[in-house]
């Protein structure tokens, strides 16, 4: 319970402790928002911290006490997939929501997505009416 | 000191996995269970990287890239059959 910080692997070992207690806490802190915050789109912003930062965090700290090269490039593949598939879901989910109509509207500050869906909507009307001259 | 870690973390994984199963449990809507699954998914992956750092092996490392593959599969096929139930005013 006295490590001899002379040499690096006391350092190595230190900053992987490190990592993993706060690739740990990226998982609380979106367990709390996803108790506290009040609709989907806020609990989806709370929910990519485990997911992103606090994977990186927690494959670095395998890399780090490991101590050798080859593990590096499987750790780098396992994140980038999860950056690559994450975004997807979170835009299936985030328009299902939309759509659904799981959002508290006054919470927005922007909402780019309603001019598309009335345009839509109201094209969708007009092809649907009966006496447009067809 | 990794003794102190796996504690510590420990301690701190089942807290996030108890908030994210209440979550479950208690959502109003289906999406919230979902990203409450996924956020789940999340911490089972970081329970097993966790597991393999402290006692330094690999056993696990396959699993963790196949659940980085494969993980999004189920919310988006949830999320492609959700659909609003309610009935519209102005139809019939």
């Amino acid at each position: 319970m006295n490590p001899d910080f002379s040499g690096p692997d006391a350092w190595i070992d230190l900053v992987s402790a490190v990592f993993m207690v706060v690739g740990a806490l990226m998982s609380l802190g979106a367990a709390i928002g996803l108790l506290r915050f009040p609709d989907l789109l806020s609990r989806m912003h709370a929910a990519t911290k485990p997911q992103v930062l606090g994977l990186f965090l927690l494959l670095a700290a395998i890399g780090l006490q490991m101590r050798t090269w080859w593990v590096w490039p499987v750790l780098v593949v396992a994140w980038i997939f999860q950056l690559l598939t994450v975004p997807v879901s979170a835009h299936m989910v985030g328009r299902a929501g939309y759509r659904t109509k799981h959002l508290h509207r006054e919470l927005l500050t922007a909402d780019e997505l309603e001019a598309v869906v009335q345009k839509a909507a109201a094209e969708a009307a007009l092809e649907d009416s009966p006496d447009d001259g067809r | 000191m990794m003794d102190v870690v796996l504690a510590v973390t420990a301690v701190i994984f089942s807290l996030a996995a108890a908030g994210a199963i209440l979550r479950i449990a208690r959502g109003p809507s289906l999406l919230d269970r979902v990203l409450a699954a996924d956020v789940l998914l999340a911490i089972l992956g970081g329970a097993l990287c966790i597991d393999m750092a402290v006692n330094r092996h690999l056993n696990n490392l396959m699993l963790v890239v196949a659940i980085s593959i494969i993980g999004f599969i189920g919310s988006v096929t949830v999320a492609r059959f959700v659909a609003d139930r309610r009935v519209k005013p102005n139809e019939s």
